[in-house]
């Protein structure tokens, strides 16, 4: 238990002695957006009724910092540690594997709430978020910081060098992020689109969280909440597989 | 005597290379072992197929009794490995390096063997700095002090005194040597042969992923070295002619002869006095590892051609 409280311990303190950069710069990029968002849209657009469009639009952005610097957070870790060669402390040590999962992601899911908190405080300051369900909010939240996590772990083994890790934020995290509702509820798309939504699982996480907010959502919260469950244990297993077999770290 | 490391029959494989082609080893608890041979020979593979940041295709590698892969805690726990890479974590100091590595081995309260290893290896001035901020040496003795948090029973150093300077290197053996009669199993790769020849009391030689020799040091040195060189400065400076047979080398304007043993001396002096030659200087040279080092490499080059 130790072994694992210090690995924890280590990855929390990387990111929080560089929390310029790690928390309170992902904040502001966010609040971008909403700036944005709120003088284009604002008064436009109603998704669901007698909600104000940028009131729709917080939750989904708190979602997206969350998501986004969860998998920031484990997939540059590791790959710094792979690259620096500094990994080998880790791997020299009697740590097992779940247990170097474990502290990776909850390290990921640290980061990722400090960061939806900071941009859900400037939105509740601004602009009146309701919050019926909490607990939608925090599971949601939590499940879908780990399971973003547990992709940044697999993303941070598999990139041998920084572009490729680029390449898999760029091509397969934000395309699944954008395309999951952030930015729209998916009952505005044209039906083939709505079709290819419920095969996005970041879709049922947005929504879901969103719920928590508003008591509506496009699908059902508990449908939601199982599937990213699933998501996150089935993505769990992978990268703790691959760190038993030690598919490129050990070689 | 217990056996430390035990490595059976292990192969690795890279692509078509073949890093380690069955080796076999057994090392004995409180032994100073070498891993001596050219780059390339193998001797990081082979250690890193003990730590377990390589795993081997065949064969079967034991830390104490425990399976590196199967049994891996226990094995590492018992394992303290100097890497020959230079890696540091650029986010935090010595001291918070050596803690959160004492972590990892679910030690708490480390702080006086800490202190301890710090003092020992001179990184008092340093505790706080942030690892950025050391010289290749200073950063070389933090790896150190992190191999030894957890006092391993075995104790790997993988080149540990390249690029180091030679106060540090002297501090370090004994520091190292210490430990060794503490009842430390030590396992060193290094290319300075007459570290080696120092320290350890036993040595493998590996060559192209095999072990070509694995010894004590006197029987290898007795065995494999050809007798012994005599360094012969003279007036005049020119050899006789029955003695050419035996010369081997010139160095220094004097002659170099091969003798297989001491009482080859006497003779070779006599023979000198009635040919009217005087010894200016003399020398007698004993094989050391280099000789003997070069001698095997050599000879097994013949061999595999």
């Amino acid at each position: 238990m130790t072994g694992f409280l210090t690995l924890l311990y280590k990855e929390l303190l990387r990111f929080w002695k560089v929390g310029f950069q790690t928390i309170l710069a992902p904040v502001v990029s966010t609040l971008l957006y909403l700036l944005i968002f709120y003088h284009v849209l604002e008064g436009h657009v109603e998704t669901y009724p007698g909600v104000p469009y940028t009131v729709f639009l917080v939750p989904g952005l708190v979602m997206m910092s969350v998501m986004q610097n969860a998998f920031a957070n484990a997939s540059s870790s590791m790959i710094q540690s792979k690259i620096s060669g500094n990994i080998v402390f880790v791997l020299l040590s009697p740590l097992t594997y779940w247990q170097i999962f474990l502290a990776y992601i909850l390290a990921s899911v640290a980061r990722g709430l400090m960061v939806g908190l900071g941009v859900y405080l400037v939105g509740w300051l601004f602009f009146d978020v309701p919050y019926y369900w909490p607990g939608w909010i925090v599971m949601f939240a939590v499940a879908g910081s780990g399971l973003l996590g547990a992709l940044g772990v697999i993303a941070g083994i598999w990139a041998d060098k920084f572009d490729q890790l680029a390449a898999f934020q760029n091509f397969i995290i934000i395309p699944l992020t954008f395309l999951s509702g952030v930015f729209y509820s998916i009952h505005s798309l044209p039906p083939a689109w709505q079709v290819l939504s419920h095969l996005n699982p970041f879709f049922y996480m947005i929504d879901g969280f969103r719920y928590g907010f508003f008591g509506e959502s496009d699908s059902s919260p508990y449908l939601s909440l199982v599937i990213v469950i699933a998501c996150f244990a089935a993505i769990s297993l992978l990268a703790v597989k691959m760190l038993r077999s030690g598919y490129k770290l050990r070689y | 005597m217990s056996i430390a490391i035990a490595v059976e029959n292990v192969c690795k494989n890279y692509g078509t290379f073949r890093a380690l082609d069955h080796v076999s080893l057994k090392i004995h608890s409180g032994e100073f072992f070498a891993l001596l041979g050219p780059n390339g020979a193998g001797k990081t593979t082979l250690i890193h197929t003990i730590a377990g940041l390589a795993i081997a295709d065949s064969g079967a590698v034991h830390v104490m009794g425990n399976h590196v892969m199967a049994g891996y805690r226990l094995a590492r726990r018992q394992l303290g490995v100097v890497p020959q890479e230079l890696v540091f974590d650029p986010f935090f100091t010595v001291r918070e390096i050596l803690n959160i590595q004492s972590g990892y081995y679910g030690l708490t309260d480390n702080s006086r063997w800490i202190d301890e290893i710090i003092v020992r290896l001179g990184l008092e001035d340093k505790a706080n700095v942030n690892m950025r901020a050391l010289s290749g040496g200073m950063k070389r003795r933090v790896m150190v002090a992190q191999a030894l948090v957890h006092k391993p029973p075995v104790i790997i150093l993988d080149e540990p005194t390249a690029g180091v300077d030679v106060e540090l290197r002297q501090s370090l053996w004994d520091f190292i040597q210490q430990l060794n009669r503490e009842g430390h199993t030590i396992v060193l790769t290094t290319h300075y042969l007459e570290e080696a020849e120092a320290l350890c009391n036993r040595i493998a030689l590996l060559k192209q992923g095999r072990i070509i020799a694995l010894d004590s040091m006197q029987n290898l040195i007795s065995t494999m070295a050809m007798g012994y060189i005599l360094r012969l400065r003279m007036h005049p400076d020119d050899l006789p002619s029955n003695f050419q047979k035996i010369q081997v080398g010139c160095h220094n304007g004097c002659f170099d002869l091969k003798i297989d043993s001491y009482t080859q001396i006497e003779p070779i002096l006599a023979q000198l006095r009635q040919t009217g030659v005087q010894i200016q200087e003399m020398q007698l040279l004993q094989p050391d590892l280099e000789d003997v080092f070069v001698n095997m490499m050599n000879r097994s080059h013949f061999e595999t051609q």
